[in-house]
């Protein structure tokens, strides 16, 4: 009895570890997810009036009175379960709900540190958004997908009433 | 300098076209911030330490696509271009181009 003890306790550790940090990153890991989606749901309400389009035609009813160029970035990493169930998920296949909802992070994530930029610099619109997408950290082992970069770039004008 | 990732300088007009400039700039990570990296690994979200970087080496290459304008004679910069590659574990390029012109101010009609 006194002989098997050590070795369950081992045992236990081996698994209960990476079951804890699974539990912890789901947890966590979804807090942290509505959070983000909260505060960019109220960024995105609060920056409406500032207009983001990928179209290159310009106002034709307006004055331009400034051109200039602007970007967002941010870099998402996904988390521990995510990475977790994502491994599973690529034995059978199908969509990957956890990294889908952590690039939609990211995506308006960046669009809306491009809506700040255009705002402080006095922008009243931002035309020919182009969105760039690029995994800069590769996972350890077999776990393919550690991080990703997104960058929204796009050329912000001022625009004034024709008189 | 005007910069524009559109064909045109918005309430400009292009007098000439000179050619294609370029700036790249490639950055490691480095080890404090992969550690704390590696701990945001385990929750996720966003890796702030990554996004510095790579937001300052790409207004470095920007820089330096603008330099190479300047030497040209160009006063902007259009139809500007970002992209990014990889080129080894934990290296990443980041590169920036653009045709660069030179822009008068519309008369205006």
């Amino acid at each position: 009895m006194n002989d098997s003890s050590p070795e369950l306790i081992e045992g236990l550790i081996q698994i209960g570890l990476p079951l804890f940090l699974i539990i912890l990153a789901k947890i966590t890991g979804m807090i942290l997810e509505k959070a983000h989606f909260r505060s960019i749901v109220e960024r995105e309400a609060e920056f409406q009036d500032l207009p983001v389009t990928n179209l290159k035609t310009l106002p034709q009813d307006q004055e331009i009175e400034g051109a200039w160029l602007c970007t967002g970035s941010v870099v998402v990493g996904s988390d521990y379960f995510k990475r977790f169930a994502a491994g599973l998920k690529t034995l059978i296949g199908g969509r990957l709900r956890a990294f889908e909802t952590l690039l939609e992070r990211g995506r308006r994530e960046a669009i809306l540190r491009l809506k700040e930029e255009a705002r402080r610099q006095g922008a009243t619109m931002v035309i020919n958004v182009r969105l760039e997408t690029s995994s800069i950290s590769q996972g350890r082992g077999k776990q393919t997908f550690a991080s990703s970069e997104i960058v929204a770039y796009g050329t912000a004008i001022r625009t004034a009433e024709k008189n | 300098m005007l910069l524009s990732n559109t064909e045109m300088i918005p309430g400009f007009r292009t007098v000439r076209h000179i050619g294609l400039v370029q700036g790249n700039t490639i950055r490691a990570k480095n080890i404090g911030r992969d550690i704390l990296a590696g701990f945001k690994n385990i929750v996720g979200g966003e890796l702030k330490g990554y996004t510095e970087l790579l937001t300052e080496a790409r207004k470095e290459a920007t820089e330096r696509m603008i330099q190479q304008a300047q030497t040209a004679g160009a006063n902007a910069i259009v139809n500007v271009r970002f992209a990014t590659s990889s080129i080894m574990q934990g290296a990443a390029e980041l590169f920036a181009y653009g045709t660069a012109v030179t822009v008068e101010q519309e008369t205006q009609a």
